[in-house]
């Protein structure tokens, strides 16, 4: 889960990490009280889950209460494209009005989880306010690594060596490693996926400062941190991902038109890659689970079929726990209960297979069975109108 | 005739009594496993179909000298019951429960370190030697004794090759499925490693996913060290960037483990790539055949 840069920059101001004054308004009034209260000049930023704000023209700095109000209504309400939101951008719902400062140097900080070591990591690097996957990739020596024991959190000596790597004056050695360990301390204990602040900034008053921040939350320890929890926007969100996620459907909207309905990860990834090699797009990733009944089917077609854009419903199972005939049985149901649209064409594999063909035959729904994976992409690629 | 384990294998359940617990207990003695007993804290001194049920790991090992265990334990106590399995010294701990809080395996890991316990998973189907030995929820049914072994991040997919395997009439030695967790127990080279010094391997089929850098670490390793084919699908060609794919370990971050890459990371090390996953079973009976066998 995802949450905003000035939801973000509460929780690290509970943990102690240093922040700027600011507030979150939703209204121009509101921005215009805030820039009166903390004095200008202040800095708007636009509020979305998505990167490039800046660039996107999502955040300036302002001297006065009225044009913090006037950059602010301009944002308020609209969408707002950036590199990372696609090309019907985010609506802008609420903009964070904070203090300016005086930048001496902009570093970037990172921590992450390192899946080859299976330890938490503090990721730093000299080259601040650009993307790290750019410093990764074209000169990956700047990025300094400290690889965490969890045990033992962040080692001042990892502190002092990232400090001194970063190559800042020795006065504001210790306060950098008070800055990571508290992120560190921070990451651990909200169960965080990723912490980014990018940048990190040195004040020409000699402090450390977040200057932008994004916290990014593991799913499955969401269920310890009600407090986290609250932080979610569903407006941020796919809605029909949300729905989906209600039902505990994995879904995924993509841009083709074969909806695609699958039982595992595995599967319905390599499902759509199958469908891509047969010549059409798929419309999604959908994974309905091992242990799929009628009603979960059910709902994974309202959602495949609240897409527009499909023209045909692939469903590709591998029935092994879960048995064909049961599969069949919730196909046919939702399919009346639902109002099959489209053309469906289903390939089942595993326990009772043959009885759940008869069912799927039975029917008298317009259901067309294949035998194994490749002809069941072929025929929905031709149902669909042929390759795209 | 395999790896991990066999026919002689003493498994108990941890997370017996639950629903999905009882099912794959059920399921996996069918099968032929020797269940030896199971644990449940606060319902020792019970059994589920006459398999003893012990409050502890430790009590159920003393009593039944178990050395592997299939774990169902809900995710909020998943690590604390794979630490349980490791402080009892079980030789393989196989955690199939899904969604285990990330920071959880961290910590967990740290655990397992220097002591004797294997694990494998979590998020995982577990590993079945065919006819001898099932630990996991795959369906027994479509599995044949043989000599190819399988390693995947997925569930249903490795069901997929199974059963394209099977149907060519090649049959397995051993099927791990490794998990999709960004953090597992045992992982593609120490399942590789494995099966190269099992005398009754001849190929392995490799079945990995976006995410990570393992695939492209484990093409390193074949490629330095395989001395038997090994052919390899790559799930989530088509998957888009930054989101994740049902699996939690499933996503191209930072631009970062994409199927291409890991793709070109086994053509580079020589390896048979299948571009189409109807083509698992296929692309190994060729490389199979490509070495005379």
């Amino acid at each position: 889960m995802n949450i905003h840069e000035f939801q973000a920059k509460e929780v690290l101001r509970e943990y102690g990490v240093p922040v700027l004054e600011g507030a979150v308004a939703r209204t121009p009034e509101e921005v215009a009280d805030i820039a009166r209260r903390l004095g200008c000049p202040v800095v708007v930023k636009a509020q979305i889950h998505a990167g490039g704000r800046g660039k996107a023209g999502g955040v300036k700095v302002v001297s006065s209460p009225e044009a913090a109000a006037e950059f602010a209504r301009g944002l308020l309400g609209k969408p707002l494209v950036t590199h990372q939101t696609g090309p019907e951008g985010r609506v802008v719902r609420q903009v964070f009005v904070e203090q300016g400062c005086d930048i001496d140097r902009e570093l970037y900080l990172g921590v992450v989880v390192d899946r080859g070591t299976g330890r938490v990591a503090l990721m730093t690097s000299s080259e601040g306010g650009v993307e790290i996957e750019e410093v990764a990739a074209k000169t990956p020596e700047k990025i300094h690594r400290a690889i965490i024991d969890p045990v033992i959190g962040l080692g001042a000596f990892q502190g002092r060596q990232a400090a001194f790597a970063l190559g800042l004056p020795k006065p504001l050695v210790n306060k950098a490693v008070g800055f990571f360990s508290a992120l560190v301390r921070c990451f651990h204990e909200t169960d965080a996926s990723m912490v980014e602040i990018n940048p990190l900034v040195v004040t020409r008053g000699g402090d450390l400062v977040a200057l932008d921040a994004k916290i990014g939350f593991d799913d499955n320890a969401l269920f310890r941190h009600p407090a986290i929890r609250e932080y979610r926007d569903e407006n941020e969100e796919d809605p029909r991902e949300t729905e989906a996620a209600k039902h505990d459907l994995s879904y995924i909207a993509l841009d083709g038109n074969i909806a695609c309905m699958v039982t595992g990860a595995g599967l319905a990834m390599a499902t759509m890659d199958i469908v891509k090699h047969a010549g059409g797009e798929p419309a999604n990733f959908l994974d309905v689970g091992g242990g799929a009944d009628a009603d979960k089917v059910r709902e994974a077609f309202r959602i495949l079929l609240s897409d527009a854009k499909v023209k045909a419903i692939f469903i590709n199972i591998f029935g092994g726990i879960l048995r064909c005939d049961v599969l069949a049985e919730g196909v046919v149901a939702a399919a009346r209960d639902v109002g099959l649209s489209v053309p469906l064409v289903v390939r089942m594999e595993g326990t009772n297979v043959e009885r759940g063909k008869e069912i799927l035959a039975e029917s008298g729904l317009t259901i067309q069975t294949a035998p194994d994976m490749a002809e069941g992409a072929r025929l929905a690629v031709a149902a669909a109108g042929g390759a795209a | 005739m395999s790896i991990l384990v066999d026919a002689s294998t003493r498994v108990i359940v941890q997370g017996i009594t639950g629903a999905t617990g009882q099912f794959h207990t059920r399921a996996c003695r069918e099968y032929g496993t020797q269940i030896v007993g199971g644990v449940t804290p606060g319902k020792g001194g019970s059994d589920l179909d006459g398999i003893p049920i012990f409050d502890t790991v430790e009590a159920a090992v003393r009593e039944t000298g178990a050395n592997a265990s299939m774990i169902f334990v809900p995710p909020p106590f998943a690590a604390d019951a794979i630490m349980e399995a490791a402080a009892s010294e079980i030789a393989l701990a196989i955690c199939v429960t899904e969604g285990v809080p990330t920071l959880d395996m961290v910590r967990c890991q740290r655990y397992l370190e220097g002591r004797k316990t294997r694990l494998i998973g979590p998020n995982c189907p577990g590993l079945i030697t065919p006819g001898a030995c099932k630990i996991g929820i795959m369906p027994g049914y479509i599995h044949t004794p043989g000599k190819v072994g399988v390693v995947s991040r997925s569930g249903t997919l490795t069901y997929e090759a199974v059963h394209q395997l099977t149907k060519l009439g090649i049959g397995q030695s051993t099927c791990v499925g490794i998990g999709g967790d960004p953090i597992i127990g045992t992982g593609f080279i120490d399942t590789l490693r494995l099966f190269n010094d099992d005398p009754d391997t001849e190929g392995v089929i490799l079945i990995g996913e976006i995410g990570g850098t393992a695939e492209e670490e484990a093409a390193a390793f074949i490629k330095a060290n395989m001395t038997k084919p090994v052919t390899v699908f790559i799930a989530g060609q088509t998957a888009p960037k930054g989101k994740r794919m049902g699996h939690a370990g499933a996503i191209i971050a930072g631009g970062r483990g994409t199927a291409a890459d890991k793709m070109q990371a086994f053509e580079d090390a020589g390896v048979r790539v299948s571009r189409s996953p109807a083509d698992l079973g296929t692309t190994m009976a060729a490389a199979l055949e490509g070495r005379g066998a």
